[in-house]
C-alpha cells in the first residue's frame, strides 16, 4: 500500500478522521466509567465516616456546607451529621482542609456530641511522601515514639481550647522531624471543630442542644 | 529481527530509563514507594504497547506533515481512557499517588519516541513487541528504583517492613534522593554492561 | 499578598524541577551551558505563561460547559502543540532576532511535561484566572532559576576529573542531588511568609 499524498484534503480528512474516533472512543468509555467513579468516592467516603466514628451503624443523617472567611481566605467545610442504629444523634464527621508543608491537607474528623474526637482519617495530603501516612497512625496510637502516648488525639477534646504541638505549648507532641505537618494536622482538627460548632448554632439539632437538654 | 530479540533489546540494551535517560519526570516522581513505582511502570506500559499497535496500523494512512499530530492525538485518547479506568477501578492509594503523572504520560517522551522511531517503520505485531519490551523494562527500573528508595527511606519492601524504625533514612523518599538513588543506580547498570567509558 | 506567596513558594518551596518533577528532560538536557539554559528558561517562561492563560480559558469557556471535561488532556495537548506552532512563525515574521535566540528551543517545548503539567494543575486547584497567570509565570520562572544554577554547577563540572563510573549521567543525577537538597532548605519559607502576610 502507498502512503497518501501529503494533499491538504488528506491531511485534514486524516486529522479530522482520528480526532472524530478518538472523541467518540473517549465519550463511550466516560460513559461506562462514570458510575463507578461516582460509585467509589462515595464508598470511600462512607468508609470513612465509618471509620472515624467508631459506632456500630452509623447512619449520615444530615449533610452541610459550612463556609467561613479566615483572614480574606475562603474555607468550607462540609459537615456530616450522624446517628446510630436507633437515630439517635451521635456527633457528626468533617471535612477540613488547611495548609501543610507542601500544599493541602484534608481531614475527616469525628466528633461526638461533647466536641470529643473519635477519629480521624486524612483525605488528601500533598505533604512530604510517607509523612501523609505516617500522620494517618502517629495521632492515633497511644503507644508510639516511647513519649508516654502524648501523641495521641483520640478522646482530647478542642472544646478545652486549641489542640496544639508540645513546642508551642500544647499538649500533644508532634511527628518527629515533622512539626509544621503536625500543627497542620492540629490546624485542621481545630478548624473542624469551629465549623462543627458554628454550624450547631445554625442548625437546628446539634450537640449544644443535645447537651442543654442532657444538662 | 524476531520478536524475542525486538522485546530483549527495549529490555535491556534500549533500556529507557538506564540507557537513553528518557520519561524522567515520572521515574524520579512517583518512585516512592515500589508498588508506586510498578503501578506508574505497567500503566506506561499498556498505553506505549496499545499506541505503538495503532499507530503501527495507520501508518499508511497519515501523510508526513502531520503526523505528529495525529500520534499526539492517538496517544492522548489512550491515556484518558487509562486516567478514566484507573479512577474507576484502581485502589484510592495507587490513584492518590500517581496523581497528575497519569495524564502526563502523554508527555512521556518513550511513548512518542517508540512510535517515531519504531512504529511508523514497522508491522504492528512488532510494534506491539517494541513496546512490550521497552514498557517492561521501564517498569523494571521503577520497580527497581522504588524498591530501593523505600527499603531506605521507609524500611520495607512492597511495604513489608524489613528494617526497625530507627534505620530509616527519610531523605532517600524525600526529591533529593530520587536524583541520587537513580544516580547510583545508573553507575552500577553501566558497571554491569561493562561498558564505563 | 496571597499572589506574592504563590509567586515566592512556586519558585522556591514548591520548585517545578526539583520538588515537583516536572521538567526534568529539559532540565538534564539543556544544562551544558548557561547560554543555552538561559535561552531555554526565556522560551519555557513565555509559552508556559501563554499557553496556561489558553488552556485555562478553553477550560472554563468550551470543557466545562459542555461537560466535556474527560477531553482535558486531549484538548490541552493539542491546544499547547498548536500554540507552540504559532509563537514559531509569528516570531519568525515579527522578530527574527527573538527567534534566533529561542527558535530552537520551541519545538523541545511541545513535549515539556511543565507545560500540560502546570496546565492541569491550575485547573485541579481552583485557581482564578488572575492566580493561574501568577502560579504559571512564577513555576516558569523556578525552572529558569533551577536550570541556570544547574547549568553554571555542569560548566564547573566539565573541568573536574571525575571517577571513572561516575561520568556522565550518574554524577549529572548525583549533582541534581544536592541543589534539590539545598532548595528543601527554602521549604520553612512558605509558612513564615504566610505567618508574616496573614494569609493561611
Amino acid at each position: 500500500m502507498e502512503k497518501l499524498k501529503p494533499t491538504l484534503k488528506n491531511m485534514t480528512l486524516v486529522l479530522v478522521g482520528v480526532a472524530v474516533v478518538v472523541g467518540f472512543i473517549l465519550a463511550y468509555v466516560n460513559h461506562v466509567t462514570e458510575g463507578p467513579i461516582a460509585e467509589k468516592a462515595k464508598a470511600t467516603l462512607a468508609q470513612g465516616i465509618k471509620d472515624v466514628m467508631k459506632v456500630d451503624g452509623i447512619q449520615v443523617t444530615k449533610e452541610d456546607t459550612v463556609k467561613t472567611n479566615v483572614d480574606g481566605k475562603d474555607l468550607t467545610y462540609i459537615v456530616h451529621e450522624t446517628s446510630d442504629k436507633s437515630g439517635k444523634p451521635v456527633g457528626a464527621a468533617v471535612e477540613s482542609t488547611t495548609t501543610g508543608f507542601g500544599g493541602d491537607l484534608k481531614v475527616l474528623v469525628g466528633f461526638d456530641h461533647d466536641g470529643k474526637i473519635t477519629g480521624y482519617t486524612i483525605l488528601e495530603s500533598s505533604e512530604t511522601p510517607g509523612l501523609g501516612a505516617k500522620a494517618e497512625k502517629w495521632f492515633q496510637s497511644t503507644a508510639d515514639g516511647g513519649k508516654g502516648g502524648k501523641s495521641c488525639v483520640i478522646g482530647l477534646s478542642p472544646k478545652d481550647g486549641e489542640l496544639k504541638v508540645s513546642k508551642d505549648g500544647g499538649q500533644v507532641d508532634a511527628i518527629t522531624a515533622s512539626t509544621i505537618t503536625s500543627r497542620a494536622f492540629l490546624k485542621a482538627i481545630n478548624e473542624a471543630y469551629a465549623a462543627y460548632c458554628k454550624q450547631n448554632t445554625d442548625g437546628t439539632s446539634g450537640a449544644s442542644k443535645q447537651e442543654n437538654k442532657k444538662g | 529481527m524476531s520478536n524475542y530479540k525486538i522485546f530483549i533489546n527495549g529490555l535491556i540494551k534500549e533500556n529507557p530509563t538506564f540507557v537513553l535517560f528518557l520519561g524522567m519526570c515520572p521515574t524520579l516522581a512517583t518512585t516512592t514507594s515500589a508498588i508506586n513505582g510498578l503501578s506508574m511502570g505497567l500503566a506506561t506500559m499498556a498505553v506505549l504497547i496499545c499506541t505503538n499497535f495503532v499507530i503501527s496500523c495507520i501508518r499508511k494512512l497519515v501523510p508526513d506533515m502531520v503526523h505528529i499530530p495525529v500520534y499526539i492525538v492517538v496517544i492522548a485518547g489512550f491515556v484518558t481512557v487509562l486516567q478514566m479506568f484507573m479512577s474507576a477501578y484502581a485502589p484510592d492509594s495507587i490513584n492518590k499517588a500517581l496523581g497528575i503523572y497519569i495524564p502526563l504520560i502523554v508527555v512521556n517522551c518513550i511513548i512518542l519516541g517508540r512510535a517515531e522511531s519504531f512504529a511508523c517503520k514497522n508491522t504492528p505485531v512488532a510494534s506491539a513487541f517494541d513496546g512490550l519490551g521497552i514498557g517492561l523494562g521501564f517498569a523494571l527500573a521503577l520497580t527497581l528504583l522504588g524498591c530501593v528508595r523505600e527499603f531506605l527511606g521507609a524500611g520495607s519492601i512492597f511495604g513489608i517492613h524489613i528494617l526497625p524504625e530507627v534505620t530509616n533514612v527519610l531523605l532517600f523518599v524525600l526529591p533529593p534522593g530520587a536524583f541520587l538513588t537513580l544516580g547510583y543506580l545508573v553507575a552500577i547498570f553501566n558497571k554491569v554492561r561493562g561498558n564505563d567509558k | 499578598m496571597e499572589y506574592l506567596l504563590i509567586f515566592i513558594s512556586a519558585i522556591f518551596v514548591n520548585n517545578i524541577v526539583l520538588s515537583q518533577f516536572l521538567g526534568i528532560c529539559p532540565f538534564l538536557g539543556v544544562s551544558k551551558k548557561i547560554s543555552t539554559s538561559l535561552g531555554m528558561g526565556a522560551a519555557v517562561t513565555f509559552v508556559l505563561t501563554l499557553s496556561t492563560i489558553v488552556t485555562y480559558l478553553v477550560q472554563v469557556f468550551v470543557l466545562n460547559p459542555f461537560h466535556l471535561e474527560y477531553l482535558q488532556t486531549l484538548a490541552f495537548i493539542l491546544v499547547i502543540a498548536a500554540l507552540v506552532q504559532m509563537v514559531e512563525i509569528i516570531l519568525k515574521k515579527v522578530s527574527p532576532a527573538l527567534y534566533q535566540a529561542l527558535g530552537i528551543f520551541l519545538p523541545l517545548i511541545t513535549t515539556n511535561c511543565a507545560v500540560l503539567g502546570v496546565a492541569i494543575l491550575v485547573i485541579q486547584r481552583d485557581y482564578n484566572l488572575l492566580e493561574s497567570v501568577v502560579y504559571a509565570f512564577s513555576t516558569a520562572l523556578g525552572f529558569a532559576v533551577a536550570l541556570v544554577i544547574f547549568a553554571g554547577i555542569r560548566e564547573q563540572l566539565a573541568l573536574v576529573n571525575i571517577p571513572k563510573g561516575m561520568r556522565g549521567m550518574p554524577i549529572v543525577l548525583i549533582t541534581a542531588s544536592l541543589l534539590a537538597l539545598a532548595f528543601m532548605g527554602f521549604s520553612g519559607l512558605q509558612t513564615g511568609l504566610g505567618t508574616l502576610f496573614g494569609v493561611n
